[in-house]
């Protein structure tokens, strides 16, 4: 199909004054509940996923966009303003962009994190709207074996490659795994690990496990170690806007940041902490003002920040073309298509494309409304940080209860909540991480069926995972990405007896 | 929940106990797997049955235990500070009055403000009074835009019944 016709489509649906509506209550929304200290993007479309139960489809996908970008520019809000991102992601932002508000510069510091949102944001998505048709040209060729294997690339990356210890992260994508049995067998209709519990047949919900895991966690957390910590909120002082030279030092790291985080994001490697990081060092070395960065860089605000914002919207590409959640929020997002019975992949581009496009041309109104929106009501925002933390998780609590309770009123569905409170609790406490966790049990099931479906076509051969060139080649990929960051360690170790 | 002195522990020194506990509850988590999977009838198809799968992620879970024993063993677990155990305690006792009330066809208002006020308690607030009326004005909001405006059913019990 050709893209622009299709592109032109989608955004005569997002126009239509309903669905510029749904984008506005979503990205509204998103800001408003991403800006609280400790949310993050995927904990926001978790715990927002119930204000679109009742909507139909589209105008939830499209609420859905206005959510996941909202999420983000209000979790790089707090991260200037407190110094407490919300996510991995906005680690980097928090670093320079918490010293210029502190310097009085928090302005600036929003400023150029909004715009080089939009600028990052715009440029991934016109990326997105044109690698998908191709990825999905090649998607469409994919067997069973082929998307197996390329589930484990997520699986590993997603939980070994890249985090502190490869060791947790794949505990934490077991736990997930183990998670996602829970049910009935879709393919034989028997019951696994739902130990005589009716409830349990339906198998877990990635809604309740993600604000188990995320929210009541989260709280437990903080709850646990509230002498340690001190929050202070920067007061925005001075002027809003960018002078000339913010301008002149932003551009050029909002381009980096994008070229860094869009491809990233696309690849099925997980995480937007790669390229903000990769986006804060380049800055630091190509920067003319070396000696600011540490106390204050704008530099280093822009292009995390940018970086970020491609990168969530490359996440999109795998999610959209192939089915595969890279990150938490991404799965999140998989959560919002399933509860319309819809599978992101090849097959909702050719069947409805009116929601693929739709979705797509939303993502840039989100972009723009946020851009318009969110630099105005920068004060709206930092009154709700001023919530005293007490009230702030209390009612957290009360909200993440409450999308449970709506959902499925049951008492073993709230025990559910509780314990994946507790599990997250322990798992932030021993440093495990979590996103592995969602991932797992949402792609899961899906690899299961998948290798279950190639076995059953080569009458239960298993070289037919290795007969496969795409298969084999992913498989080999798979490995490499286990295996590396042991060696890796291992060299380490080595490099650092030899010192 | 074990105690340590706060965040004075340098990593790989001693034997981590709490890192030992992990490795013996994934342990545990594998064996239930297996168990399970002996459950299930064996039905025969071609390619793999729904046994198969727990079994393998099984595998998995056990040699993790083990690779978190060494890790427990060799003391490499990240350093932690010290937790404050009535905060858990507290946010916990909440959740289990929520499900309660909830069972028990108490409502949701009732449920949700009894969870409002153990979370600000355990937040080292004692003006009991003030967040109980804040917790029952902010549900009782929560409860007229979901329940009314977006019509999700929500549990009534004898307050919603007055709304």
């Amino acid at each position: 199909m050709d893209t622009f016709a299709a592109l032109a489509h989608g955004m005569a649906i997002a126009v239509q004054p309903m669905n510029l509506l749904y984008a506005l209550i979503g990205v509204f929304l998103g800001t408003a509940v991403g800006v609280l200290p400790g949310i993050g993007p995927a904990l926001t479309v978790a715990l927002l996923l119930p204000v679109t139960y009742k909507l139909d489809p589209g105008g939830s996908l499209i609420m859905f966009a206005g959510i996941y970008y909202g999420g983000m520019y209000g979790g790089s809000t707090t991260a200037i303003l407190i110094n407490t991102p919300g996510e991995s992601a906005s680690m980097a932002t928090a670093l320079e962009g918490y010293k210029m508000a502190k310097a009085g510069r928090g302005g600036p510091a929003l400023a150029t994190s909004a715009i080089g949102s939009f600028v990052a944001g715009t440029i991934a998505t016109i990326g997105l709207a044109f690698l998908s048709p191709y990825l999905v040209d090649i998607a469409v060729r994919f067997g069973p074996e082929d998307y197996f294997a390329l589930m484990c690339v997520a699986f590993v990356t997603v939980s070994a490659t890249f985090g502190d210890s490869p060791v947790r992260g794949l505990t934490s994508l077991f736990i997930g795994l183990t998670l996602g049995l829970v049910g009935i067998d879709k393919l034989t209709g028997q019951a696994r690990l739902a130990f005589g519990v009716p409830e349990l047949l339906d198998g877990v919900e990635v809604t309740t496990l993600a604000v188990g895991l995320f929210a009541v966690g989260e709280a437990l957390y903080v709850a646990s170690r509230r002498h340690h910590t001190e929050e202070k909120i920067e007061a925005v002082k001075g002027s809003l806007w960018m002078t000339r030279e913010d301008w002149k030092r932003s551009w050029k790291p909002w381009l980096r940041g994008t070229a860094f985080g869009f491809p990233i994001g696309a690849l099925p490697a997980g995480g937007a902490e790669i390229p903000t990081f990769l986006s804060y060092s380049t800055e630091k070395r190509l920067t003319k003002y070396p000696e600011q960065f540490g106390k204050g860089a704008i530099e280093g605000v822009a292009g995390p920040e940018a970086a970020n914002n491609a990168s969530a919207a490359g996440t999109l590409v795998p999610l959209l073309t192939l089915g595969l959640p890279t990150s938490a929020t991404a799965a999140m997002m998989l959560a919002g298509f399933q509860q319309y019975g819809l599978n992101p992949g090849p097959l909702l581009f050719a069947e409805r494309p009116d929601l693929v496009w739709g979705l797509i041309a939303s993502l840039f109104i989100a972009n723009t409304m946020l851009l318009v929106l969110n630099l105005p009501l920068v004060g709206l925002w930092v009154r709700l940080l001023k919530i005293p933390t007490p009230w702030l998780y209390a009612g957290i609590l009360v909200f993440a209860t409450m999308g449970t309770i709506a959902a499925k009123p049951s008492v073993v569905e709230l025990s559910m909540l509780a314990g994946f409170g507790v599990l997250g609790f322990l798992m932030r406490r021993f440093d495990f991480p979590i996103a592995p966790v969602v991932v797992g049990l949402i792609l899961g099931p899906i690899a299961e069926s998948q290798l279950r479906r190639a076995l059953a076509i080569s009458l239960g051969d298993p070289m037919t995972l290795l007969q496969s060139p795409i298969s084999a080649t992913l498989l080999v990929v798979a490995l490499i990405a286990l295996i590396a960051p042991f060696i890796l360690k291992g060299l380490g170790r080595f490099k650092a007896n030899e010192d | 929940m074990t105690t340590e002195s706060a965040g004075a522990e340098p990593p790989s020194r001693g034997i981590d106990k709490a890192g030992i506990v992990i490795a013996g509850l994934l342990a545990a988590v594998a064996l239930v797997l297996v168990y399970d999977a002996n459950q299930i009838p064996a039905t025969t198809m071609y390619g793999m049955g729904p046994q198969v799968m727990p079994v393998v992620i099984a595998i998995g879970l056990g040699i993790l235990a083990l690779a978190n024993l060494i890790d427990a063993v060799r003391g490499n677990l990240p350093p932690r500070e010290s937790a404050d155990p009535v905060a858990v305690l507290l946010i916990l006792a909440g959740l289990a009055l929520l499900i309660a009330i909830i069972g028990f066809g108490g409502g949701f208002i009732l449920a949700t403000t009894a969870l409002f006020v153990t979370t600000s308690a355990a937040f080292g607030r004692r003006d009991f009074v003030t967040d109980l009326v804040i917790g029952a004005v902010l549900t009782t909001l929560i409860y007229l835009a979901f329940d009314r405006l977006l019509t999700l059913s929500l549990p009534a019990g004898p307050l919603e019944r007055l709304l």
